[in-house]
């Protein structure tokens, strides 16, 4: 047997996360109901719950779904911010249901939580995604290149690659865009999410479509109705600097360098 | 209720799905029906690469990840299906570059590759640089890029369709019968060849990396149309999910020089494998973490858990080559992992075993016919090209040969055949589903019920097993299959009626928590991701041969399971003891 070769080292953040027996918190999830098969108008429900303030707003999701009520509707898939299905308004901002802990949105008042802005509410917390995913199919999202395939991989250095790193970590969970304030008045506005997918492919060096999603993007309806606001920056569970992207969208259509 | 007619139909839009897609739409009119959005598909999970040998920063060839992938498996694979996978993931691999794929790049402005767990240089010698990788997001990079080529070739997605029916008529494949979510009407789907690419089935167990989505619809009613499961015991328990919760911690980071550790701060591997270390296979890892915590070497105030140390690593490095696992283990922990251990434990992680399917993709209706037009390619499929325990990275590369692979059999079948006639009534055993379950007025709830049935997979079907635990698992299935009976949901709608499909999914997992335990208390033997504490070791005179389930169906209407077995294809591998 070997020796021990460090000492675990050992701070008051990882001893609180180790921590055995957990202080239950009781708290209000205020959910914006919506079912047109049982009434017209949206309802805001109050919900009770008693859970460890470490778990997340899906978890207490889950609890009234499972414990409370059967009828209440969202969409969820992984449950830890990478499948992008469970973008919600939590307390007025659009974050993942998934990646926000309980303990972050001062569960002191009640948690409200209502479907994203800006597309149509079908049910609770689910909207229709179409308009959404029809803005992202019209920046074309798909590596265009010309001429011969080479045998091998392209290559790509390391500084290339890093060009357009950030806005890769996409997940279409349409938390940005339904943050626009020029998206909630205009439905027709492309919306951040969608020239984040254009930047991805214009600013990868093997792509030669650039030009293409440029013009796409300089439409009436492109880059130049985004008023820099800042809220789809705020809003993106992945940390990408959405707003910087436009910026640079904006400034390569200026210049037509990339 | 409305009928569509396609030539293909490919069911599940995750990595397997579309990359079946993209060769399907491209020789076919094709249809992927999904009961998510494609992009949310589970594919997008998977963090640290995908192994071909490129050989792109050192020696390497397919012959050596053959070797790997046979021994990894515990010489439960069959290795015709090995070589192909191994030999053609190098232009899997380049293919998905040509598509798009933003891999990380070595100095020269290669793909760059990395070490992971089970793949070594010239069998066994070291760990090689084998894993071509995105940072920690390969999933997600294989995800979007195949959702994008889909989007450029114009695939015709179903989103939000699930499936819940397949149709044989006459012995062949005459399509699939799927619920709108939006709606509650069903629909049902002529097809001359259907290409299941619905994903596993992890949500049996508690503490587990795999989607809320993950409830194994494919295989349950592949086995209920009665066609054979195969080596469903084997489920993979992967080293490093965030303690209590199961989020997945890639294997990446102890390819990137991550530690685990014991209380004390010993790097315990160094006693369990020498050689490989933190990067022998998981199985070993896994049971390795275990039997440091029952020997009180665990951490915490329970002992419950040991720590991926990381710490050692320049935080450049972490932010380079790690950052989502880091970042996971901010939000989710509030730890610092530059200068914290992770606590973690092993989860419930994958699937080896499947619908048994040849390398054509073609579904077994038995050892050695299949049913004509029916495919399966990625985890819901056993090739079987894992047999008893997955390496890392071989899940992403599995979706992408034999998604391919499948997408182009099945397109081919469809332009030569006539459609099959469907069944008479083709939609009744789904309508009988769906109005039973929305009608019932049982009280069993279907969130009680799931709770019972993960705790019990949790403590007797996961890394140890034995005879009597496995027997008290099966007890607790059978209970809880009988209080099935009798649930009740609560929304009786029609739009988005996601109370229903939770009851469904409840229903696909029963059956195959029953067929894991099933064909777990039949293999006596230890080999792989199944470690047997009454039969500690393998027995490759009575048990180095597939498990075949079958569902059989009494006149009563009662059900049993009857296993059957199948041997393992053998080539260049006779099997030895496997030691890393």
């Amino acid at each position: 047997m070997s020796a021990p070769t460090i000492d675990a080292p050992h701070s008051a953040a990882l001893d609180a996360a180790e921590a055995g027996g957990v202080q239950m918190i009781t708290f209000t999830l205020r959910i914006r109901r919506f079912n047109p098969e049982e009434h017209p108008e949206p309802v805001w429900v109050d919900y009770q719950l008693t859970m460890d303030p470490k778990e997340r707003v899906l978890d207490a999701l889950n609890k009234v779904k499972w414990e409370q009520d059967g009828t209440l509707t969202y969409r969820r898939s992984c449950a830890h911010g990478i499948c992008g299905s469970d973008a919600m308004r939590i307390n007025g901002r659009n974050r993942l249901a998934c990646k926000t802990l309980l303990k972050d949105v001062n569960p002191e008042k009640p948690i409200t939580i209502e479907a994203i802005k800006g597309l149509a509410v079908l049910k609770d917390l689910v909207v229709d995604m179409d308009p959404f995913f029809q803005a992202y199919k019209d920046v074309m999202p798909f590596l265009i290149s010309n001429g011969n395939e080479p045998t091998r991989e392209r290559l790509q250095s390391a500084e290339d690659r890093e060009r357009f790193d950030d806005t890769t970590k996409c997940i279409l969970c349409a938390a940005c865009t339904s943050s626009c304030p020029v998206f909630w008045n205009d439905g027709q506005y492309f919306g951040p999410a969608a020239i984040v997918n254009a930047h991805r492919f214009i600013f990868d060096s093997r792509d030669e479509g650039a030009e293409q999603r440029l013009e796409i993007l300089n439409d009436r309806e492109g880059v130049w109705r985004c008023r820099t606001t800042f809220n789809c920056s705020e809003a993106c569970p992945r940390g990408i600097e959405v707003t910087k992207a436009i910026q640079e969208v904006k400034r390569a259509l200026v210049t037509r360098r990339f | 209720m409305q009928i569509h007619k396609y030539d293909t139909v490919i069911v599940g839009a995750g990595g397997a799905g579309m990359r079946a897609a993209i060769e399907s739409t491209q020789r076919s009119r094709t249809a992927v029906l999904t009961k998510l959005y494609p992009t949310r598909s589970h594919t997008g999970a998977a963090q640290g690469g995908m192994c071909a040998a490129l050989a792109n920063v050192e020696e390497d060839n397919w012959e050596w990840h053959t070797f790997d992938t046979v021994k990894g498996g515990d010489y439960l694979v069959d290795q015709d299906a090995a070589e192909i996978m191994c030999k053609e993931a190098i232009d899997a691999v380049l293919d998905l570059e040509k598509m798009g794929l933003p891999f990380s790049r070595t100095e020269a402005g290669r793909i760059d590759q990395r070490r992971f767990g089970g793949h070594t240089r010239n069998h066994g010698e070291a760990a090689v640089r084998r894993s071509c990788y995105a940072a920690d997001r390969t999933g997600h990079m294989i995800l979007q890029t195949l959702f994008q080529n889909c989007v450029k070739h114009g695939v015709e997605f179903f989103n939000e369709f699930y499936v819940l029916d397949l149709l044989i008529n006459d012995g062949k494949t005459a399509g699939v019968v799927a619920y709108e979510l939006a709606t509650g009407e069903i629909h049902v789907f002529q097809a001359k060849s259907v290409v299941f690419a619905s994903g596993g089935t992890g949500k049996f167990f508690k503490v587990t990396s795999n989607a809320h989505t993950l409830t194994g619809d494919g295989q349950a009613l592949v086995y209920r149309r009665g066609l054979p499961l195969e080596d469903m015991e084997f489920f993979q328990f992967h080293p490093t999910g965030i303690w209590r919760m199961g989020i997945l911690l890639t294997e990446g980071a102890r390819g990137e020089g991550g530690i685990l550790r014991n209380k004390d701060g010993e790097r315990f591997m160094e006693r369990y494998a020498p050689v490989m270390k933190d990067l022998a296979s998981r199985d070993v890892c896994s049971r390795a973490i275990y039997t440091e915590i029952r020997e009180g070497r665990g951490c915490g105030p329970e002992g419950d858990h040991v720590y991926l140390d990381l710490t050692h690593l320049p935080p450049e490095q972490l932010d380079a080559k790690l950052p989502d696992i880091t970042e996971f283990a901010r939000t989710y922990l509030g730890i610092e992992p530059y200068t914290d251990p992770i606590p973690i434990q092993p989860t419930a992680h994958y699937a080896m075993g499947g619908i048994p399917t040849n390398v054509e993709g073609e579904v077994l209706r038995n050892n050695t016919d299949v049913v004509p037009g029916l495919y399966a390619a990625g985890e819901v499929a056993c090739v079987s090209v894992h047999g008893a325990n997955r390496l890392g990275t071989n899940s992403l590369l599995d979706i992408n040969v034999f998604g391919k692979r499948a997408g182009i059999a099945a397109a081919n079948y469809s332009s030569t055949v006539d459609y099959t006639p469907l069944p008479e009534n083709p939609a009744e055993k789904v309508q009988a589903l769906v109005d039973g379950l929305r009608d019932s007025t049982g009280t069993e709830s279907v969130a009680q019920i799931r709770k019972e049935l993960q705790e019990t997979m949790d403590v007797n079907a996961m890394v140890y097993r034995t005879g009597a635990t496995l027997k008290q698992a099966s007890e607790d299935i059978a209970a809880l299959r009988e209080r099935y009976k009798h649930v009740a949901i609560m929304d009786k709608g029609f739009r988005y009626n996601t109370d229903l499909l939770e009851a469904v999914e409840l229903g696909n997992l029963l059956d195959l928590a029953e067929v894991l335990v099933v064909s777990a208390l039949a293999r006596e033997e230890s080999r792989g991701g199944h470690f047997r504490e009454d039969f500690p070791t393998r027995d490759d005179v009575k048990f180095m041969q597939h498990t075949m389930a079958y569902q059989e169906v009494a006149d009563d209407g009662s059900t049993s399971i009857r296993l059957d077995y199948k041997p393992v294809v053998t080539t260049r591998y006779q099997p030895m003891e496997r030691k890393y």
